[in-house]
């Protein structure tokens, strides 16, 4: 079972901007309840779609340089990034069913 | 799953919690549906609860919810963290559908989905939400480091919030539209106290401006009416909450502001098996105790009912 993989300012570029598909960042933090509610579910999204959609994790606490770089005041967010560029932003936690729905698109 | 089960909660948080404790220890067997991302209810958006009995030293909010929950599933209550999406009150056999699309049939339910974050109702609030406007003081204040940001209202949850944000932001104004708190007398004064909180007495936030994120707040006072403009990185809403009711309205009896009616001295509704507990029925004291003290009844009512059905 894959499961969301955490990504760093070190490999950020390599793993997000780079990427040839689709990559969803969730911005999160340890002391955030709402991240850790959709923590989870992301992990499910990644071993259900992992395929069409690579789904990684951003500790705002650890690398606060990126998430200040991508306007992040709110955490979970969730960015959409394709061609290195954010194409698509969620606010805030959601039910799986609403997360798939906003990833249409995408998976 | 077509067998019929005893006892659905519906919501977790203290109200929840406490009920699947009890009806747990009861051997009902509950079912409890913790909700997919609102698991743990309102106290999970907060920090330290100083007041639950017992904690001397008091507690940090979601490592409550965590020990509540891990205490329910101690005595076997099972807990699903998904979110109930329809729900059938009306016969003997209540019908309810998660957001998984599994029906679920009991003979009680307990309704104790809380309360959601009041917003001013303001179209750029909508707009510029996660983009400066936050009702999460707890998971967003970190963003606003060396900031001057607002804080919405005048209740404990207001004063709470502006005081956390302290430790992010170089000032705080928190804007109240009248000219005293509503606050516990301990957080406001320990508030007045601290050299970054501003108070803006009589006012009210009438606009939040800003293209991509918020950069001002239209204000207009309360006593004369006269309109001002300020800027702000960042607007905390803390206005109250309404009772999550969506789910049954129609169905069980709401008084006009929208909380579930129960029999006095009791957790009934209208409905019979149904109750109802914690902050969606309760106007008046919206503690962490007083949820699990109506939890606590509400799986009482519900364990009764079922020795006579």
């Amino acid at each position: 079972m894959s499961a969301a993989t955490p990504v760093t300012t070190a490999n950020f570029e390599e793993v997000v901007l780079k990427s040839s598909t689709p990559v969803l960042v969730d911005f999160w933090a340890e002391w955030c309840g709402p991240c850790r509610a959709v923590g989870p579910i992301l992990d499910q999204i990644a071993d259900e779609h992992g395929d069409k959609i690579k789904i990684v994790k951003l500790n705002t606490d650890e690398e606060s340089a990126i998430a200040i770089k991508y306007g992040i005041t709110s955490i979970p967010t969730l960015n959409v990034f394709v061609n290195g560029e954010v194409v698509k932003t969620i606010i805030g936690a959601k039910p799986k069913p609403a997360l798939l729905k906003e990833l249409e698109g995408f998976i | 799953m077509s067998e019929v089960e005893n006892l659905v909660i519906v919501g977790s948080g203290p109200s929840g919690y406490t009920a699947a404790i009890y009806a747990a220890r009861a051997q009902l067997n509950p079912i409890i549906y913790e909700g997919s991302v609102t698991a743990g209810g309102a106290l999970m958006n907060t920090t330290e609860v100083e007041n639950f009995p017992g904690f001397i030293d008091g507690i940090m909010g979601p490592d409550l919810m965590d020990a509540m929950r891990k205490q329910a599933k101690r005595f076997g209550a099972n807990l699903v963290t998904d979110d109930i999406v329809e729900m059938d009150l009306s016969g003997p056999i209540k019908v309810l559908k998660d957001g998984s699309g599994n029906t679920i049939k009991a003979k009680s339910v307990i309704l104790a989905m809380g309360s959601a974050y009041r917003e001013i109702g303001l179209e750029n609030e909508k707009r510029l939400s996660g983009r400066g406007v936050s009702w999460c003081a707890t998971c967003d204040g970190f963003f606003f480091r060396d900031q001057t940001i607002a804080v919405v209202g005048g209740g404990d949850s207001a004063v709470e919030e502006a005081t956390f944000l302290t430790k992010f932001a170089s000032k705080v104004v928190l804007i109240h539209r009248r000219d005293s708190l509503r606050a516990s007398k301990i957080m406001a004064e320990r508030a007045f106290a601290n050299p970054k909180i501003e108070m803006l007495w009589n006012t009210e936030v009438i606009d939040v401006l800003g293209a991509e994120k918020v950069e001002a707040l239209s204000l207009k006072n309360t006593v004369t009416g006269e309109v001002s403009k300020r800027d702000f990185t960042g607007l905390f809403v803390a206005i109250g909450h309404d009772p999550r009711n969506e789910l049954v309205k129609g169905q069980v009896t709401l008084d006009a502001e929208g909380y579930v009616v129960v029999e006095n001295g009791s957790t009934r509704t209208n409905l019979t098996g149904v109750f109802a507990c914690g902050d969606l029925v309760d106007h008046t004291y919206r503690q962490a105790i007083t949820a699990a003290g109506t939890g606590c009844q509400s799986a009482l009512d519900a364990e009764k009912f079922l020795s006579h059905h």
